[in-house]
């Protein structure tokens, strides 16, 4: 035989834990309607010389677990089902296990799997209803009609004879292999914008004029001819154009000339900004540099790198994946993993991956689906689909999934967030090279290794570029296959130690044309070959074979003797590599395909042709920015009247409790290296402040990494906003034992579209928040003597549905890698011993805004919490070195609900309660002791310590005229008491913390 | 010991916990060597000069197809003589996660019969996902497993979503048992059964580890290599702990040592 359809089931006496889970998900979509689920995995063969059922029973049954069926149908012998759903993937997507199952069929066939060789996948689900169910709303929960087709066949059709097909439809529309060209000459502004519009180029109309003037310089004319070229542009150099000038590329709004004027200064007078990017982020590092001279390679690689001892040096990076999320969440979330793995991989003569992060940002997946505009997926499938594909990318790259976060915002309808980091290490000498310092010589060839090329991913850095919409284009939409990648990670470091090559970098947004475009500018110019790189399928024009961002691709610069060396340890490897071009020093890009020439232009107009942009940037301070004093204001005395419920509720609030259900199935310890994990304490229940890890096995200096994120007090002043996110991130270093002097940062600006025009009325504002936020990073690294070393923005993140535009919160995400000198001394945040002292370090001031507790009652309690930086930098360093000489039993960060979320978070964990007084609190004179105040405001630079009595006097002494109060004990009871002036205020038991935090509560408000 | 024991750690097309299991074994006295399997398919020899084969953990083909399936298909079609030649020689093999489904599905564990068929096999969790979080297991009194000795409890992280152990049929866990090829069991820290998520997967008897009649070939689902320095433990900032994840590897080295 050679042609088969498979279908493999487990044997109804066996459990089947992924069918109950999947019923677990129908029950909860499907109230009273599904009975029971059976999974069915089917496999199409076709045109496999040599297959038998023996051999498809190797490879394909296991044999005491599951029974295969050969040309026969599951559904024809099972009685119990009413519909039937089998989905799979749609022509041109990725089928990761179609491609292993190549593999396998490989090993055991003699002759091997022959090319022309078909292999298909699909799942089946039988169902048994008992209730009648939108059998439509029913094959969506299944899959998502952008990247997967489902067939579903209810028992009526079964009985008349309807199967699911023999074969699934393989056939990639063929897009035209002509090269079009384009006449800009004369074309009037509209019809620049109309052509950008069309092509989906995303430049702007200043943009579409310089690449007009450019086409119309006599010199470029002459040497077009001279070389063949028509004199308009071809499609192939206006897409590459359009790549390297995208809004994803070359952060053309941190690049601008910003003119902001602040309303709320009577002068009125304007500032002008030239380069938020220059101005506040490289100017500080900088400027921190001097101090912090552990700087190796910022702002200009892949990631930004450090030294980490005196001879390893580490690297991180976070990338946002957000509007890819938006359409796929698994696809999405899971490229944006290994997308960003690449980066590292890609970071001078490639690093090892050795940790990721994930910070997100939903709405509330209980938004009721009638608040969810058609065209937009409900929150819970975006938060379901993108914490599988982090499961899925993260877990199968091996790469462990140190820290992070889950945050949930009405804001976030419209696109989520989806921060995706990963941190590395590198020898500071590879191959007898400095690491850090890439090259690329005239002569050295241009490989292409990993996945193929596909219709896969086409403008997805235009299309980050702009809003969301109905229109948006869904061949920016791919799906990782993490294995691809992980045998490429394997055989680059393999590579790396060999020497084999002399630069890399990765295949990301804009494909070939960037990754090539970037390292041509090493040597001085490339030629591409197009007719050389390898396709998933024929029919893909040349155009798109050069900005196509298919995944799992790096490019590598290799020395013409090295060619062999490289190209046979790839095969042994199971890697394909192949060599598309050749750099050079002809100060151009060439591309040709047919063995014609279809695109030239000049690296000095690509790189650096791109007009400046200028933006108009106008602050109207929030009402709520009233003086300080004020502080005081907001909240009624009779405001909450059972204090007791609100200690017990806040627990479960949706921004508060635990995240255990969804980062228990992330690997957090692959590698060995895990030293604070993300759940500590008795229970493994209690949340850390972040990820305590080493780099070496024969050293006990660690790494620490803290994320800093609270876009809600943004509402206030962005200002503010940045500076708590930065003192997050660093008073989580500090907690967890971090040596305050050596830390670095990464700024992640994610925005909702601060160009004003049109559709976009309030723009300017939009862009003097990003001014308000960048001065605040600014100044606070500055004081904190933090260094950024990379960062990225997401400038575009509205969408535009059903008439409606849903625009993010300004978020800034603040992720830090630190330095702890002897991670044997790292703490965590569970209680340890009744009869410990605890302790409430920082001073409470009694900022309401933008929190919590805001968010609960439902209306605005005056301004946001604001950092004093100096006083902050001095506790600082006298907690650490607290910490460093083991004073400190437990540690604990405050941030969300502030004081009072903190003490319940140490109890939990260390399963331990705890009776507390808040007179001992250390207030700022100004605000008034509302016990509610106390407990929920949330002033930053705070902890929560505890310390064994025996340690009292070293600890008290050591933190001697910094604002601190003892607030009572640990305690055996299981529960914790607050306490004022000697009375119980109220009192919760740990029993009730517990279910509350576990998110049994059900309270998600 | 005549010479130092050596170790084969295997790696390629996936797996991703060798590193550290090299690491472990290095810390118990042994010398370790990272092998791509496609290298020792070209050089098939290459296996008979070591003394321990190892298995790591980690995703091999994705689990596409079944964990551990593809991985097994193609170690077993392309040195499945020479890995009979080198256990009939006294080699000593360990799998860890996906090691482990390797092993078993190429019918090395349990092989009860010594017919190298697939005897049991290891599917889905009942929780129906992956999952990390540290367990205790218990060395089972009556093993064989030269692995083990002296081992009693241990805490280990287990980190899969295809764990939960199951037979072919009633009665065939007890043989096994009887046979001593039974080696760890997830414990419950109060007296009786462990339930979920002490025992993590539902798997049969709640097996987690299992070796063959020689007892030199153990397979176990939890990551003892996660357990060889105190801090990687979750309760260190708490308690005193020792890395008992060690001793296994240490048990491996001994016994190998034993026998050259």
């Amino acid at each position: 035989m050679t042609d088969a359809r498979l279908e493999i089931v487990t044997p109804n006496r066996y459990r089947d834990g992924r069918a109950d889970r999947l019923l677990h998900g129908l029950r909860a979509a499907f109230p009273g309607a599904v009975r029971s689920c059976r999974i069915v995995d089917v496999v199409l063969l076709q045109g496999i010389d040599g297959l038998s059922p023996a051999i498809a029973s190797e490879v394909f049954c296991d044999e005491v677990a599951q029974e295969m069926l050969v040309d026969e149908h599951v559904a024809a012998r099972e009685p119990g089902w009413d519909f039937l759903v089998e989905v799979t993937a749609r022509p041109g997507v990725t089928d990761p296990v179609a491609l292993t199952a190549r593999e396998a069929l490989g090993v055991c066939l003699p002759g091997g799997v022959p090319g022309a060789a078909v292999i298909q996948t699909a799942v089946q689900y039988l169902l048994e209803l008992e209730a009648a169910v939108d059998q439509q709303a029913l094959a969506r929960f299944f899959h998502n009609p952008l990247v997967q087709s489902a067939t579903c066949i209810s028992r009526a059709r079964w009985n008349e004879g309807l199967r699911p097909p023999a074969r699934y439809a393989h056939h990639v529309a063929e897009s035209p292999a002509e090269v079009a060209v384009f006449d800009l000459d004369g074309l009037s502004d509209s019809r620049l914008e109309a052509l950008s519009r069309d092509r989906l180029l995303a430049l702007s109309r200043e943009e579409m004029r310089a690449v007009q003037a450019h086409f119309q310089d006599p010199q470029v004319t002459a040497s077009r001819r001279s070389r063949g070229l028509p004199p308009g542009p071809t499609d192939v150099e206006l897409e590459m154009i359009a790549q390297t000038w995208s809004e994803h590329c070359k952060h053309k709004i941190f690049n601008a000339v910003v003119r902001y004027c602040d309303a709320g200064e009577s002068s009125g007078s304007e500032q002008v900004i030239r380069s938020l990017f220059r101005t506040y982020i490289r100017d500080t590092t900088d400027h921190v540099a001097r101090e912090r001279r552990f700087l190796r390679s910022v702002f200009h690689d892949n990631s930004g790198v450090i030294a980490f001892d005196s001879s390893t040096l580490v690297c991180f990076k976070v990338e946002t994946h957000n509007s890819p999320s938006a359409l796929d969440p698994y696809g999405g979330a899971m490229t944006g993993i290994v997308g960003v793995n690449r980066d590292i991989l890609g970071t001078g003569l490639g690093a090892l991956p050795a940790f990721n992060t994930n910070v997100l940002c939903f709405a509330s997946p209980d938004t009721p689906a009638p608040d969810v505009p058609a065209g937009l997926l409900h929150p819970s499938r975006v938060l379901e689909g993108v914490h599988r594909g982090i499961v899925d990318g993260g877990n199968q790259s091996g790469i462990p999934v140190a820290a992070g976060a889950f945050l949930f915002d009405e804001s976030y309808l419209g696109k989520p967030l989806v921060f995706c980091g990963t941190g590395g290490v590198l020898p500071r000498r590879v191959a007898g090279r400095d690491s850090c310092v890439k090259e690329v010589k005239p002569g050295d060839l241009a490989v292409m290794v990993g996945g193929r090329i596909g219709k896969d991913g086409i403008h997805g850095a235009t299309f980050s570029s702009e809003a969301l919409s109905e229109t948006s284009p869904t061949s920016a939409v791919q799906i990782g296959d993490p294995i691809t990648q992980k045998k490429m990670a394997d055989f680059l470091l393999e590579a790396r130690d060999a020497g084999l090559y002399r630069g890399l970098t990765d295949n990301g947004a804009g494909g070939l044309s960037s990754s090539l475009g970037e390292m041509a500018g090493l040597s001085g110019g490339i030629t591409i070959d197009l007719d050389a790189c390898p396709l998933k399928y024929p029919g893909l024009a040349p155009w798109e074979i050069l900005v196509s961002e298919s995944q799992e691709r790096m490019s590598l610069a290799v020395a013409p003797h090295q060619r062999e060396a490289l190209l046979s340890l790839a095969r042994r490897r199971g890697v394909e590599a192949t060599v598309v071009g050749t750099f050079t020093d002809s100060g151009r890009a060439d591309v040709t395909s047919g063995g014609k020439l279809v695109a030239s232009l000049e690296l000095s107009f690509l790189h650096g042709g791109l007009p400046e942009m200028e933006l108009p940037a106008r602050w109207v301070p929030p009402a709520s920015a009233a003086p300080a004093g004020a502080a005081s204001a907001g909240l009624a005395a009779t405001e909450v009247t059972d204090l007791a419920r609100l200690l017990v509720d806040v627990m479960g609030d949706l921004n508060v409790r635990s995240r255990e259900e969804w980062v228990r199935c992330y690997d957090h310890e692959v590698q060995g290296r895990s030293v604070v994990k993300p759940f500590v304490g008795r229970r493994r229940d209690g949340p850390s402040d972040g990820a305590v890890l080493l780099v070496r096995d024969d050293s006990w200096q660690g790494l620490t990494v803290t994320h800093g994120i609270c876009p809600r007090y943004g509402d206030h002043d962005t200002f503010h906003m940045a500076q708590c996110a930065v003192d997050e991130a660093v008073r989580a270093h500090v907690a967890l034992g971090g040596d305050p002097r050596r830390m670095s940062a990464l700024d992640n600006f994610c925005w909702p579209d601060p160009v004003e025009g049109p559709d976009n009325p309030d723009g300017a504002f939009k862009m003097a928040q990003l001014v308000r936020a960048c001065r605040g990073l600014a100044e606070a690294c500055r004081a904190y003597r933090l260094p950024l070393i990379s960062g990225k923005d997401s400038m575009k993140n509205d969408a535009r549905v059903g008439g409606r535009k849903i625009s993010i919160r300004p978020t800034l995400l603040v992720s830090l890698m630190g330095t702890i000198a002897d991670a044997r001394r790292a703490q965590t945040t569970d209680f340890k011993s009744a009869g410990d002292l605890v302790y409430a370090v920082g001073e409470t001031r009694g900022e309401l805004g933008g929190t919590v507790l805001e968010r609960r009652l439902g209306r605005p309690l005056g301004p946001c919490p604001s950092v004093r930086l100096p006083e902050a930098w001095d506790l600082y360093r006298r907690l650490a070195g607290a910490l460093r000489r083991g004073l400190v039993r437990s540690c604990h960060d405050c941030s969300d609900a502030g004081v009072w979320a903190a003490i319940a978070e140490c109890a939990l964990g260390g399963d331990l309660g705890a009776e507390v007084s808040l007179d001992a609190l250390p207030l700022a004179p100004v605000i008034d002791a509302d016990p509610v105040r106390m407990l929920f405001c949330e002033t930053p630079s705070r902890f929560v310590v505890s310390v064994s009595p025996a340690h009292r006097r070293q600890w008290e002494r050591a933190m001697r005229s910094l604002p601190m109060g003892l607030l009572g004990v640990v305690t055996r009871e299981p529960s914790i008491v607050v306490k004022r002036r000697g009375n119980v205020l109220a009192a919760a038991s740990l029993e009730d913390l517990r279910h509350a935090w576990s998110g049994q509560g059900g309270d998600r408000a | 010991m005549s010479r130092r024991v050596s170790v084969c750690v295997i790696t390629g097309f996936g797996i991703n916990a060798d590193a550290e299991l090299a690491h472990a074994f290095r810390m118990a006295g042994a010398h370790a060597t990272r092998v791509h399997v496609s290298d020792l398919i070209a050089e098939p020899d290459l296996l008979l000069r070591f003394h321990i084969l190892a298995f790591p953990g980690g995703f091999s083909f994705g689990d596409h197809l079944g964990s551990g399936k593809v991985f097994a298909t193609l170690f077993r079609r392309n040195l499945g003589t020479r890995m009979q030649q080198f256990l009939a020689g006294g080699g000593l093999a360990i799998g860890v996660c996906n090691g482990f489904q390797v092993l078993v599905k190429m019918g090395l564990l349990p092989n009860a019969s010594g017919s190298g068929r697939q005897e049991v096999s290891l599917i889905h969790n009942d929780s129906g996902r992956y999952e990390d979080r540290w367990v205790t297991v218990r060395a089972e009194p009556g093993s064989r497993c030269v692995w083990t000795r002296d081992l009693a409890e241990v805490d280990v992280p287990v980190r899969h979503g295809e764990g939960k152990l199951i037979t072919r049929a009633p009665g065939q866990l007890d043989e096994l048992a009887r046979q001593g090829l039974v080696t760890l069991r997830y414990a419950s820290a109060r007296a009786g059964e462990p339930s979920y998520p002490e025992d993590p997967n539902g798997s049969e008897g709640h097996v987690a580890g299992l070796c063959d009649p020689s007892g030199r070939v153990l397979g176990l689902m939890p990551h003892p290599e996660a357990f060889i320095r105190a801090p990687q433990h979750p309760d260190w900032t708490a308690r005193r702990v020792e890395p008992r994840g060690l001793l296994i590897f240490e048990n491996g080295v001994k016994a190998a040592a034993a026998s050259t």
